[in-house]
This record gives C-alpha cells, sequence and structure tokens, in this order.
C-alpha cells in the first residue's frame, strides 16, 4: 500500500517535472534556436548570466521574469469569469494527457510491481480524446468573452477546425485499435515489442492522418489559422497578456509533447528499441543483480521514451517553420474530403486484413 | 431548413482592418463588412503615410525634391530619383552622358530587384512561410550593400542628380555585385524550392485576386500587377528610356492575373533585372557621369574651389536653384509597382511650379474592394501583399 502510494507520487512528481519544468520552458528556447538555424540566424543568444549565454538557455528563466512581472490585462466589456478561465481550460488538459501515457514498460522491482504510467486506464486512449475536446472550450470561451471582433473569428475559427479534426482523428486511430485490440496505451506499448509490429509498419496511412490531425487539432502551423496573425492579428488571444497569455503559449507546448508521447506509444513502439526485447534488455544488465537490472532497463525505456518523444518535437518545429498556413475553407475541405474518406478506406481495408487473412 | 435560415436573426459583422493591423502595415485601413468569414463590402481608407510631397516639392529649389522622393517608394528608392531627374531633363532638354545613363540603369534595376524580393518575402511571411521570408531578406541586405557601395545609404539614396550623378562607380563594384548576384542566385533558388511548388503556397494564392486584361487596363493596372494579367505593358520596352532599348531582357507575363501569376511574374522580373545588372557593367563606357552645363549641374569641386566662373555658377544654383524653362512635361519610368510618372510644371523659376506624381499603387490599391467581394477575410493577405500598396507613394 505505501509502496503503491511512494510509487504513484514518485510518476507524477516525474511527469510534472519533466513537462513542466523541462518541456514547458525549453520548447520555447527550442522554437527560437530551431527557426533561427533553420533561418541562418542567430536566435536567442542575449541573457547572461555573468556574461555566460550558454547557447540562450537563460532566456526561459528570462521570459518567466518577464511574464509575472506583466500587466494582467482584461478589455473593458470582457466577461472577467470566463476571460480568466479560459487559458485554464486550455493549459489543464494539455498536462493531464500525460498521465495516460506509459513512458515505460512493467519492471519487478524489490518484490513490487512498477507500471510507469500515472493511470492506466483501460480506455486510455479515449480518455486523450475526451481530453483534447476540453480544450476546445477554453479557445471558444476565450475568443467569445474577449469582446473583441478579432478574438471572436479566431475562437469560431477554432472551434470548428477543432470539432472537425477531432472527428477525422478518432478515425484514424480506430485502425490501430483494430489491429492491437486494446484501448489500453500500455498494452498497445507492451505489443510493439517485436521492431515489424510497431504501428507505423502495420498502420502507416493511419500513422500520417493521425499526424497530420493532431498537428491541427494543436492549432500550429500550417493549421494555424485560429491565431493566423496576418488576418486576425493574434486571433482568440489577441486580448490576452502576461500569464495568462503564457498558459495558451505552455498549453500549446505540452500539446506538442502530448501529442508526440502518443504518436510514439501508437505508432513508435513506446519504451521499445529496435530489436531488444525487454528480456533481452534486462539479461543485458544482469551484472546489476535483478533489482540492479530492473532499474537499467527501466532508465534504458524512459530514455528510449524521451528520445522518441524529442524527435517527434522537432519533426513538429520543423514543420511549423517550413510550410506557409492554409486558408479557413481549405483546413476544412482537407478534413471533411480527404482525411475523413481516407481513414474510412483505412478502417475497411484493416476490417477486411483482420477478418480475411488474420482471423 | 430555409424556414429556419428565415428565422434566423444574423448580421453583417463590421470590422477595421488597420491602420494598426499587421497586413495593412499600418498606412491603409479596410473597412471590411463580414458575412461570417465572407466579404460583403469592403472600403479603403488611405491617406495615413500623406505628407503634403507635392506641396513640400513647391517651397523648395529643383533639386531639393531628391530626398523627398526617396521617400515615395520607400523600397526602390533610386528609381524615383532616376524618373525624378529624367523628368526634370526632358523639360530643360539635356542628354546625359552615357556612363551616367549606364549607371542609371543599374541603380534602378538594384532597387528593383530589392523591391520584388521585399514584395515576394512578405507575401510568403504573411502567409505563414517565415523561412522563405528570411532568406529573401539575406539577398536584400546583400543588395542594400551594393547600394551602400554606391551612395552610401541603404534605403534614402538620394544618388541621383539633375544631369549627373552624386559620383561614380565605387571601385571593386562589379566583383562585389557578381559574388552578391551568385548567393542571391542561390537564394533565390531556395525561395523558389520552399514556395512556387509548394501545394498550400499555390493553393493559397491561386485564382485568388484574379481580374481580366481589360478591366485591369480599365482600373490602370501597370507594372507586375499588369503583366500578371498577361499584357506585356513595360515602360522599359514601350517607352524605352536611358540605355533600356540596348539591353537584351525579357518581359514576363502571366495569364490570369490571380496572385500566383504576380508572384510569379516577380519572381522572374528579379532573374531578368539581375541579368540586365551584368550587362549593364559589362558594357559600361568610361567617360564623364555629368554633364557640362554649369548652369544645371555643378562642375566638379576642383574647378569650384579654383575658378571663379565655376563657383559663381555653384554659387547661382544652390541659392536660386537650376532654372529649367517654362513649360511642363510628363515622364514615366518603370517603377517596381508599375507606371511612375512626373507631372512637372515650371514657370522658369528655381522653384516647381508643380510636382505631380503618378503612383503605380494607387489604381491598384483601388481595385481592392473589386478584387475582395464575395472572398475570404483570408485572402485579403494574399492579395494586399501582392499588389504591394507602399504608403509612401501612394499617400505621398
Amino acid at each position: 500500500m505505501v509502496a503503491d502510494l511512494i510509487e504513484s507520487v514518485a510518476k507524477i512528481l516525474f511527469i510534472f517535472s519533466v513537462n513542466l519544468g523541462f518541456f514547458a520552458p525549453i520548447l520555447g528556447w527550442v522554437e527560437r534556436k530551431q527557426s533561427a538555424v533553420m533561418q541562418d540566424r542567430i536566435g536567442a543568444n542575449r541573457a547572461n548570466i555573468g556574461g555566460f549565454t550558454v547557447l540562450g538557455l537563460f532566456h526561459p528563466i528570462a521570459d518567466a521574469i518577464k511574464v509575472l512581472t506583466k500587466e494582467d490585462f482584461i478589455p473593458a466589456g470582457a466577461n472577467k469569469f470566463f476571460h480568466t478561465l479560459a487559458p485554464f481550460i486550455c493549459l489543464v488538459p494539455a498536462i493531464v494527457t500525460f498521465s495516460v501515457i506509459p513512458f515505460g514498460g512493467r519492471y519487478q522491482l524489490f518484490g513490487h510491481h512498477v507500471n510507469l504510467v500515472i493511470a492506466d486506464l483501460d480506455v486510455g486512449i479515449l480518455f486523450v480524446f475526451a481530453l483534447t475536446s476540453l480544450a476546445t472550450y477554453g479557445v471558444v470561451l476565450s475568443g467569445w468573452s474577449s469582446r473583441s471582433n478579432w478574438s471572436l473569428l479566431g475562437g469560431l475559427r477554432a472551434s470548428a477546425q477543432m470539432l472537425s479534426y477531432e472527428v477525422a482523428m478518432g478515425l484514424t486511430i480506430i485502425g490501430i485499435i483494430m489491429v492491437f485490440g486494446s484501448l489500453k496505451l500500455t498494452d498497445i506499448g507492451a505489443m510493439q515489442e517485436n521492431f515489424l509490429h510497431w504501428g507505423i509498419f502495420l498502420q502507416p496511412l493511419g500513422f500520417i492522418l493521425f499526424f497530420t490531425c493532431a498537428v491541427a487539432e494543436n492549432k500550429r502551423a500550417p493549421f494555424d489559422i485560429p491565431e493566423a496573425e496576418s488576418e486576425l492579428v493574434a486571433g482568440y488571444f489577441t486580448e490576452y497578456s502576461g500569464l495568462k497569455f503564457v498558459m495558451f503559449w505552455m498549453g500549446e507546448f505540452l500539446e506538442i509533447v502530448a501529442i508526440s508521447g502518443i504518436l510514439t506509444t501508437l505508432f513508435f513502439g513506446a519504451w521499445h528499441i529496435p530489436f531488444v526485447t525487454d528480456q533481452r534488455l534486462l539479461s543485458l544488465f544482469q551484472f546489476a543483480g535483478p533489482n540492479g537490472a530492473a532499474v537499467l532497463a527501466m532508465l534504458v525505456g524512459i530514455a528510449t521514451f524521451f528520445a522518441k518523444v524529442i524527435f517527434f518535437i522537432w519533426l513538429q518545429m520543423t514543420i511549423r517553420w517550413t510550410l506557409p498556413r492554409f486558408r479557413y475553407d481549405q483546413v476544412m475541405r482537407l478534413c471533411w474530403k480527404m482525411i475523413l474518406p481516407l481513414s474510412l478506406i483505412n478502417i475497411t481495408i484493416t476490417g477486411l486484413v483482420l477478418l480475411l487473412w488474420i482471423k | 431548413m430555409p424556414d429556419i435560415e428565415k428565422d434566423l436573426h444574423t448580421e453583417y459583422m463590421v470590422i477595421n482592418m488597420g491602420p494598426s493591423h499587421p497586413v495593412t502595415h499600418g498606412t491603409v485601413k479596410f473597412l471590411v463588412t463580414l458575412d461570417g468569414e465572407t466579404i460583403e463590402d469592403l472600403q479603403v481608407d488611405i491617406g495615413y503615410l500623406h505628407r503634403g510631397f507635392e506641396k513640400m516639392c513647391e517651397s523648395g529649389t529643383w533639386q531639393q525634391v531628391f530626398p523627398y522622393t526617396d521617400r515615395l517608394n520607400y523600397v526602390s528608392p533610386l528609381i524615383n530619383n532616376v524618373g525624378y531627374a529624367l523628368a526634370v531633363e526632358k523639360l530643360i532638354g539635356i542628354d546625359v552622358p552615357e556612363r551616367c545613363k549606364y549607371i542609371r540603369v543599374i541603380a534602378s534595376e538594384l532597387s528593383r530587384i530589392a523591391d520584388h524580393m521585399t514584395n515576394v518575402a512578405a507575401g510568403g511571411l504573411e502567409l505563414g512561410a517565415f523561412t522563405a521570408f528570411l532568406y529573401f531578406v539575406e539577398a536584400r541586405e546583400l543588395i542594400w550593400d551594393l547600394i551602400e557601395m554606391l551612395c552610401g545609404a541603404r534605403v534614402t539614396a538620394n544618388y541621383v542628380r539633375i544631369g549627373g550623378l552624386k559620383n561614380d562607380l565605387p571601385d571593386g563594384f562589379k566583383e562585389k555585385t557578381g559574388e552578391a548576384f551568385k548567393r542571391c542566385r542561390t537564394l533565390w533558388k531556395d525561395v523558389n524550392k520552399l514556395l512556387t511548388k509548394n501545394r498550400i503556397f499555390i493553393d493559397r494564392v491561386r485564382d485568388v485576386g484574379n481580374m481580366p486584361a481589360d478591366e485591369a487596363i480599365a482600373y490602370g493596372f501597370t507594372g507586375p500587377c499588369l503583366r500578371a494579367c498577361g499584357v506585356p505593358y513595360d515602360v522599359r520596352k514601350a517607352n524605352p528610356y536611358l540605355v533600356y532599348d540596348r539591353m537584351d531582357f525579357e518581359v514576363p507575363i502571366g495569364e490570369t492575373g490571380d496572385n500566383f501569376d504576380k508572384y510569379l511574374v516577380r519572381m522572374e522580373e528579379i532573374n531578368q533585372s539581375m541579368h540586365i545588372v551584368e550587362q549593364a557593367l559589362n558594357e559600361l563606357p568610361a567617360g564623364p557621369i555629368n554633364v557640362d552645363m554649369p548652369y544645371y549641374r555643378w562642375q566638379s569641386k576642383d574647378d569650384i574651389y579654383t575658378r571663379i566662373d565655376s563657383l559663381i555658377f555653384h554659387f547661382k544654383t544652390v541659392i536660386e536653384g537650376i532654372k529649367p524653362p517654362a513649360g511642363e512635361v510628363y515622364l514615366a519610368v518603370e517603377g517596381a509597382n508599375g507606371e511612375l510618372g512626373f507631372y512637372l510644371v515650371s514657370d522658369g523659376t528655381g522653384k516647381p511650379y508643380k510636382c505631380r506624381v503618378r503612383p503605380p499603387c494607387f489604381p491598384l490599391t483601388a481595385a481592392m474592394p473589386r478584387l475582395m467581394k464575395g472572398r475570404l477575410i483570408a485572402d485579403i493577405v494574399p492579395t494586399f501583399d501582392m499588389i504591394n500598396m507602399i504608403g509612401g507613394e501612394c499617400d505621398r
């Protein structure tokens, strides 16, 4: 009982510190630095302590101080309650999503079973969808409550886009659920121990479609029409400042991490290294004793998982700084006329293959 | 369903786009009436950058107009300089030396390259292609370095004089140009790869802002926007000035006049302009850069300091201004946006009686409502970018 409690608290603390302590601040730096590298610029390099800039890594700290000292502005005539509530609704789902994503396998440690996921829900993937739907409310409320035409247009665009892509995203994922026969993310992760059973090989079309939908759901370029800065100034968060503005920002970055985590779990073998089974890993670390081997295997699993997550973060950043923006109607057309039929075809083919060959 | 639509109370949303809005660059305001995302009505409100250019010109001498012309189309100031100088020279009847003509062609074309690069880059930027923007900004920096080498300033050039130039080409200009163009061509290819075959970019600009040729002419379109409609009208070809008739270059034209054609025309004109600069540098003749007409153009500084007649002419032209004969003149050059015309009236005194500018982007901006009605609000962005309205030139 005590061991369970310690395990849960440790996992929650770990994920919290990784997400809010590492990814959220560091992605702001990554976005600036990576775009700078891509565009022949130098990028963030001014913040320093005693003359040391460390590649501009002090910028997240400087940003945090700046944000905390900014005026918290609520426009005249805005609905204060919803205006304040909206950023929280955006940020919380992005943080909570990670609770069902496994960042490692199951290990036997001092006679205690350690399962490296905060909440091992049977409906894990559905939980993720439920939470991403919640984020829509935050965007729509922020657009509506700001009492600004630009915010309203941004909020409307966001609601249409996010609702549409949720439908498509739900369908793109059905193929992979059919293949693995489970909604539980830990099970799906465990089933990808064999390199050739990774989701991307079983569902290549599903991967591309899901990836597209996930980026669109997160409203990042080329799908950033709700905040298209050249048309709508800044879209739904035009009227936000200070910490609330940063909450939208952090929500976006944490969603990148969450999307990368889900992609890794569903399609890229979760915590598995190609061609190395869990047993083989354990036997490799036999020299450290049974508990030591479990700890080492666990660390390798976590490192592998986060390496894959970082790869997907890099991929999303690269896409964001390469492609121009869609137009509102084109985004909707892409969703309803391209992704939706393709995902239905994907489901049909998957179903036929399962029915005729596998069973 | 029709009943529901009838009962549903909906209103148009009237929205002020600008002047402080990312797409209007602080120089223009659109009063947009929206039905959802569709534009029902659009009214253009210009004048935010009105400085009274034409009136200011009347209070200075003929030479003192040059710094003002820099601020017309501030992205390609050298073309404005050249245009005004040519108009005054036509009024007086000066034929500048060959070397001066070639250098003016070089200066004009460098400006045109910088202008088109800025326009294409900003167009990409506002559609979200930030990387393409910075690639062309780097290329533009190189062009501006050349212009800085030429006249000491990057934006406010003030380089051309009536009957000559401020100074000759600096040493090593040809080599520096060769290096800069080499890098520019690489960057041009990069941007071409990033945008020209980019499906998202094409979807955003194709079939948006198109205009049939006859209507474009009726609106008074000139320059890349008219050529995109398929009309091969270029002042450099139709009414050659300086030494453009000796240059080998082509006038790219589009088909439908949509934003993609405007973009392609500009991209190709960058290449053609680089070609012209290289030709002009190769054929550049030796000789003086200023006319030997002391009434209108100062003698050299050596003469002014050592010869009494030169000193007197210098004093007279600086204090009273040069005095073109009474009369009026209209002269157009091919600006980066189209036909840039100067209509000058002289009453025989040292100051212009009237200095009217025909800005190429005024008719283009006037066509915005025609181009945008029934379109989506997001279409304003590429259309307005490709029109390339420059506040300094449009509002004067």
